[in-house]
């Protein structure tokens, strides 16, 4: 018997994954959620069918989304994390002991439930005891907040489904208000390759470009997702990503990680051309 | 026939039948089901190409129902607890009109708030009846019209008993409702007919807890647009009759003027969201009401807007309050309605009905999820963090009340002069002049022009009012009786 998980790339490119088994399938309020056994990539978590996660390259996105903000500014206190019911943001910024307090803002328990019981690679860090778990939507979380945060990040689901309005102006602006005046946005930002991917990219700058004086993207590199190239986003009041950063500050902490490093964390807000041309259009 | 019950759709069943059982046409429409028409059926699709057909022997005929469409029709009598029902495709802009010539006759005298559809207007217009006009209430702070006083209503029977039929606007758009059951006991009295242009009121007949409709409330005719809340398409309508209206006459109105191609997507959709409606309704109301009420108290945490709901309530010129209206008062962030309607639209690609001088409105409906709401609101606080500024005065407005000189029919079609706005007054108007805020005719055809209108006028252009139904189009001049 074989089975395979497939996520369409595009109407025209598939990806699938050989699976051993599954261990859960469930729909929640929001969306489906599924955790399968997998002979390449150990487990993996997929939601309304896109995959989200998978064991062996998690690492990269989780510690790209919250190392890079934390070497800018490792005086960060107050963390704000929309979406990333799996764990895996909150399980890297946990080691930082010098954060204070973390609002966790997951719209879906079931994810976090699932997470826990059968992901507790990222999950780990969900019992620390700075990290507040809110079971809301994000974008009405946010709009509430002035003032509050040294940083926010949306990791979050493409913006076809629940993550829809996190990808909104609206939803940045409220951003902007929630942070400090040292504050910044980290976002997951889609990838520039495939067309309807690009699409969202160039959306989502656009509406950040609105709201932050500072926006740029930087990008790394994801095996399991469509095309493998992916970006982030970097948003502030004024402080730069890459100039002005005391990287040996953040060496000196001594974390260990296995992607990322300060080499890596400047060249990755250098750009291919064609990527750089879709941000200025 | 089949014995049909509110969990059929005769119309629709008949239409599924047709398409199951395709036969040779040849005969209208010449598209044959998109081939003729290519792009369209690629846009809109193939379903609803084939579905585009022209009445014939199995899908009866909406100018002499006998089968499916008068089956279809009785099923939305009964569930509007009306006496009998017809399915209106010129939209309820004629279902309006047909009341008015069902009630009316040239010369006869009906009794309307000043701050009527121009569709009832219009059918003054085309019958030749006289308004006589009733002063709907202001809102000061908030600058929309209100419903109409039981006390003005009465006082205008009084001074016109010869008066054919009462028009009541309920609710208006921003949800305000009129005491009906009180204007229908008086007007009956006086053997006046009651027609309530119900444009904005489908839900109250399904939801919990709502203002009485029309029907419920004894009234003799009500245009009840079914695609504005009640899930049909756009352009769809319904007219109901109570108890002591001849049905055979309102048909004979309807057929004057109404088309012999009535279009079965539209009647098809009227049938199966009476059917929707009837089975669901009260569920969709529901979760329409909650997010409205939702939605008020979360603007109303964002501060200096006012989302305004039931304590405007006062017994008088507002009886009542549709809760599932979501108009927000925003000059108190120093910005117009019409300037945050823009900036949603622009800036947050949110399209809302409508936006005046101090007001937006917007149509919160079952079919929205909490995303658009939450959006919604977000958006609002964003606009004023981003360009709320200090408030400026209001346009400050006065009831005029209007000196009819002549029938609008006979202002409409006699012979007229231009005249700047300016040097007109002493004549009478031959057109229109709308301003809004508040969406009440400043001059309605056959209306003497006055110093005191002609400095209204004035005014409200300074005060950036939109003017608009002269056919000069910069309100400049006005036509008038040579």
């Amino acid at each position: 018997m074989e089975l395979w998980f497939t996520e369409n790339h595009t109407d025209n490119v598939k990806f699938s994954i050989k699976i051993n088994r599954q261990l859960v399938s469930k729909e929640s309020r929001y969306q489906r959620i599924d955790v399968f056994d997998t002979y390449e990539f150990g487990r993996i978590l997929t939601l309304d069918g896109f995959l989200m996660l998978t064991e062996k390259d998690e690492f990269i996105y989780h510690e790209m989304i919250t190392h890079v903000p934390m070497a800018v500014n490792p005086d960060i206190k107050r963390v704000l994390v929309i979406g990333a019911g799996d764990g895996g943001t909150v399980r890297e910024l946990v080691r930082y002991k010098t954060i204070e307090h973390i609002d966790m803002v997951e719209i879906d328990k079931e994810v976090v439930e699932v997470s826990q019981e059968y992901l507790p690679f990222t999950a780990s860090g969900l019992s620390d005891s700075r990290v507040n778990i809110h079971y809301a939507d994000g974008l009405k979380f946010v709009r509430s907040r002035e003032n509050e945060y040294d940083l926010i990040i949306v990791d979050s689901t493409d913006p076809f489904g629940p993550g829809e309005s996190l990808f909104t102006r609206e939803f940045y602006g409220n951003c902007y208000k929630a942070l400090t005046d040292n504050g910044i946005l980290i976002n997951q930002h889609e990838s520039p390759y495939y067309n309807q991917d690009a699409k969202a990219m160039k959306n989502a700058h656009g509406r950040i470009k609105s709201s932050f004086p500072v926006a740029m993207v930087y990008q790394m590199h994801i095996p399991t997702y469509p095309s493998g190239h992916w970006l982030f986003g970097f948003a502030s009041k004024g402080i730069q990503p890459v100039k002005d950063v005391d990287f040996d500050r953040w060496n000196s902490l001594l974390i260990n990680t296995k992607y990322y490093n300060t080499d890596i964390h400047k060249g990755a807000f250098l750009l291919p051309n064609y990527v750089k041309k879709m941000l200025n259009e | 026939m089949k014995e049909y019950t509110q969990k059929d759709a005769p119309l629709y069943e008949a239409m599924i039948n047709q398409r199951e059982n395709p036969i040779v046409h040849l005969d209208v429409p010449g598209h044959k089901g998109g081939r003729g028409n290519k792009e369209l059926r690629d846009f809109i699709g193939k379903e609803c190409m084939r579905m585009d057909v022209n009445s014939m022997k199995a899908l009866d005929n909406l100018c002499h129902p006998i089968s499916v469409i008068k089956k279809a029709q009785e099923l939305a009598a009964q569930a509007f607890g009306a006496k009998e029902a017809f399915f209106v495709v010129n939209g309820t802009t004629a279902a309006v009109q047909y009341m008015i010539m069902t009630a009316c006759k040239d010369g006869d005298k009906i009794i309307m708030p000043r701050n009527v559809h121009r569709s009832a207007i219009n059918a003054l217009v085309v019958t030749g009846a006289i308004p006589v006009y009733v002063n709907p209430g202001t809102n000061k702070k908030l600058g929309i019209p209100l419903g109409m006083s039981v006390e003005d209503v009465k006082k205008a029977m009084d001074e016109n008993p010869d008066a054919k039929a009462v028009l009541v606007n309920n609710p208006t758009y921003y949800g305000i409702c009129s005491n009906l059951e009180e204007i229908v006991k008086l007007a009956h009295k006086r053997n006046m007919m009651v027609l309530v242009d119900e444009a904005h009121g489908t839900h109250f007949y399904f939801g919990e807890n709502m203002p009485p409709s029309a029907m419920s409330a004894g009234a003799d005719m009500a245009a009840v647009s079914l695609h504005k809340t009640g899930g049909s398409l756009t352009q769809s309508s319904l007219l109901l009759i109570g108890e002591n209206v001849n049905g055979g006459y309102v048909h004979q109105i309807i057929n004057l003027t109404q088309t012999t191609s009535a279009s079965y997507l539209l009647m098809v959709s009227l049938d199966l969201a009476r059917k929707n409606l009837y089975l669901n309704g009260r569920e969709m109301f529901k979760k329409t009401v909650d997010y409205a009420d939702y939605a008020r108290e979360e603007i109303n945490k964002l501060g200096g807007y006012y989302a305004y709901g039931e304590e405007l309530i006062n017994g008088n010129d507002i009886y009542d309050f549709d809760r599932t209206k979501l108009s927000v008062h925003t000059l108190d962030i120093g910005l117009a309605g019409i300037e945050v309607y823009d900036l949603l639209r622009d800036d947050y690609g949110i399209q809302i009905e409508l936006g005046d001088l101090g007001n937006i409105l917007a149509i919160v409906s079952a079919g929205d999820r909490e995303l658009e709401i939450e959006r919604f609101i977000s958006a609002l606080s964003e606009i004023k963090r981003l360009h709320g500024k200090k408030p400026t005065g209001l346009f400050d407005h006065e009831y005029i009340n209007p000196t009819v000189i002549a029938s609008p029919k006979v202002a409409f079609y006699s012979e007229k002069e231009k005249l700047p706005i300016n040097e007109s007054s002493g004549h009478v108007c031959t057109e229109f002049v709308m301003c809004y805020p508040p969406g009440i005719p400043i001059l309605a055809p056959g209306e003497m022009i006055t110093d005191e209108i002609v400095e209204y006028i004035r005014y409200a252009k300074e005060k950036g009012c939109s003017l608009t139904g002269t056919e000069d189009l910069k309100i400049e001049n006005i036509n008038v009786l040579k």
